[in-house]
């Protein structure tokens, strides 16, 4: 039954999507390894991490749409599950580095030498095993995002007020992790680290390796996506984002509808961040700032939101041209060209890429039928109001 | 539940003095009322005579000052909320449309269909054939068969109406609150929504809010007149619009 649930719902877009990442994902790591520098084929190593970090950001792209392009729910705060899993990650790989830190201390990262502590918090117990770490990565962000879930959904709170409140929630993580005796090396972050799983997180191998495995990723959440929206509770999700009320009165516990599908959405993210962190080398506060959970958002929105092709493409496409922008004269304005990207998506393309290809693709084959089957499909699902009166 | 030791009334629907007052503004003032099972019972009332609220208070959307309301005898619904009230056997068809528009009839009609709706079991749902058999003759019943694949944001207002009340006959419900369902349509719309409520009626309790006089005179069923939250008259439509009183709510004094 199982099998049946994952696969059903492959249709072409999803196909060319899976048969892309695959593709990507074993292509690059072996035009990046087997290839000599001198070949212009060869994929240099900073290139293949910089798509690395893309994919990471696709896959919490994914997380975002599972929840607001199907159940409604704006979430300005899923930067926070990201970086959970992030530090997750960054707690292990701080407790591989042993005696090679600064300090050479054999259990005691630097910062906590540094801070004078004599002993390793309980919360940092456990994170030497690998197993258990990759246990945090999922549950930590999870149980955060169902206690929020249970709090905010239960007492009926929807649209920007939990927009709000989600971005105070990363808000808050963020002012906590600054704080150097919270124990996560404050305003520094996690960084230096030396191996994963015993290899070195700097050789070429190892890149290469964390690249597919997001890759791989990618594709895993994207099934698991899939499955969720084309079942029955799919349905129900996008039935709460258009009438939550009408849903309530079929006899569905809209609750429980939106407990579990962001529960799923923070562990995804969480996910993400950890595949992140190994590659970019660190994890800090700046994570949690309410701005890059705003940026995911705005990455979603240009992909096309209810599609989960348009989300991951929409996180890549957005930062490539960040990268492009950033890294030249342009820098200073990038922001402004976000802004400006943002409001004209909304006043062009409110669909997105992905949605407004659809559409185009579904008004031509519906051409000289009076069944207009194309429309209104995704229109303003996550702004509508209540239809009850 | 909180079902009560004894059952306190044979009526399907029992109201008994109840107040809802929203800001000061008595929306429903001391509001009695029964239903039998079987009967089908049309409310009429100006605007503001409080009859959607009636609705909001049965089916726990608004919660009422004072006052009982009993279904089947036993349950007392001002305790419960609107998801254990709908599992409870009493679905509602709102005033405005309200059917899933991005999605097509037939899955609204899935939607709708009164089987276990925890997540689990929702989330690992097989379609059988037996679900696929009955949204058909739901389908025949509010003749959309013809629409089953198409949105349902594409149908024209009446067949809306009509796939919300399909929806209903899909949660299978013992009461049925319909709040205005010939609002918009043509005569011959009119006149086959009132041939398909009496079907319905043939198993069903069914509660009817609406302002055309026409329908409900073919409906040919007893009428409660409602002014400013409670009962103004009660009977066959001919004693009530022969009423004074309700000449009087109803023309203006």
């Amino acid at each position: 039954m199982t099998s049946h649930f994952l696969t059903r719902s492959l249709d072409r877009s999803a196909t060319v999507f899976l048969t892309i990442v695959a593709a990507v994902g074993v292509l690059l790591p072996l035009l990046n390894l087997l290839l000599p520098d001198t070949s212009i084929l060869h994929v240099p190593t900073y290139l293949m991490t910089l798509f690395g970090k893309y994919v990471c950001y696709a896959v919490l792209a994914l997380s975002i749409d599972l929840i607001w392009g199907y159940c409604g729910i704006l979430s300005l705060g899923h930067g926070a599950f990201f970086a959970l899993g992030g530090y997750a990650m960054g707690m292990y790989l701080m407790r591989q580095i042993g005696p090679r830190g600064v300090y050479a201390d054999p259990v005691l990262p630097d910062f906590m030498v540094f801070l004078n502590w004599k002993s390793l918090p309980w919360y940092w117990q456990g994170f030497d095993m690998f197993w258990f770490a990759a246990l945090m990565v999922v549950l930590v962000p999870g149980v955060l995002a169902f206690c929020f879930g249970w709090l905010a959904f239960r007492s009926r709170v929807t649209g920007v007020y939990l927009s709000i409140i989600t971005q105070a929630m990363t808000y808050a993580l963020l002012l906590g992790f600054f704080r150097n005796d919270f124990g996560f090396g404050g305003n520094n972050g996690l960084t230096d680290f030396k191996d994963i799983l015993g290899f070195n997180v700097q050789a070429e191998g190892t890149r290469a390796a964390l690249f597919t495995l997001s890759c791989l990723a990618l594709a895993v959440s994207f099934l698991i996506c899939r499955a969720v929206v084309g079942s029955k509770l799919g349905k129900v999700l996008i039935a709460i984002r258009d009438a939550e009320s009408r849903t309530r009165f079929l006899g569905y516990r809209v609750e429980s509808y939106k407990l579990f599908v962001f529960t799923l959405s923070a562990c995804i993210a969480g996910v993400a961040g950890a595949l992140y962190v190994p590659q970019v080398g660190i994890i800090n506060p700046s994570e949690f700032a309410p701005g890059n959970s705003i940026e995911a958002v705005i990455w979603v929105a240009v992909g096309g939101r209810g599609t989960l092709v348009g989300a991951a493409l929409g996180a890549v496409v957005v930062n490539y041209a960040k990268t492009l922008f950033t890294s030249g004269m342009l820098a200073p304005y990038w922001l402004f060209m976000l802004g400006a990207l943002f409001v004209l998506v909304t006043l062009l393309l409110p669909k997105g890429i992905v949605g407004t290809w659809n559409a185009w693709r579904d008004a031509r084959q519906v051409t000289g039928l009076t069944d207009d089957t194309h429309s209104a499909t995704f229109e303003d699902g996550a702004v509508k109001p209540h239809m009850a009166e | 539940m909180n079902a009560l030791d004894t059952r306190k009334t044979s009526a399907m629907l029992y109201l008994d003095g109840v107040h809802v007052s929203f800001d000061g503004f008595h929306a429903i003032n001391n509001l009695s009322m029964t239903i039998a099972p079987g009967e089908m019972r049309a409310i009429i009332g100006p605007n503001g005579a409080g009859k959607t609220t009636m609705m909001d208070i049965i089916t726990g959307k608004t919660k009422p000052d004072s006052g009982d309301v009993l279904f089947d005898g036993v349950t007392d619904l001002t305790r419960l909320d609107e998801t254990q009230i709908a599992e409870l056997g009493i679905g509602r068809k709102f005033q405005k449309p309200t059917v899933f528009e991005s999605q097509t009839v037939e899955d609204n009609l899935l939607l709708a269909l009164n089987v276990d709706h925890r997540v689990r079991t929702t989330l690992f749902w097989q379609d059988s054939k037996a679900d696929t058999e009955r949204i058909g003759k739901i389908l025949e019943t509010i003749r959309l068969t013809n629409a089953r694949h198409r949105l349902a944001g594409n149908l024209s207002h009446g067949q809306k109406q009509w796939l919300e009340i399909g929806m209903l006959l899909a949660q299978d419900p013992k009461l049925l609150l319909v709040d205005e369902p010939v609002a918009g349509m043509t005569d011959v719309e009119t006149h086959q929504t009132a041939e398909l409520l009496k079907t319905i009626n043939r198993d069903k309790t069914v509660v009817v809010v609406e302002h055309d006089m026409t329908f409900i005179r073919e409906l040919g069923v007893r009428v409660t007149c409602l002014h400013e939250g409670s009962v103004l008259a009660e009977g066959t439509i001919d004693q009530v619009s022969a009423n004074e009183r309700v000449i009087e709510v109803y023309l203006g004094r």
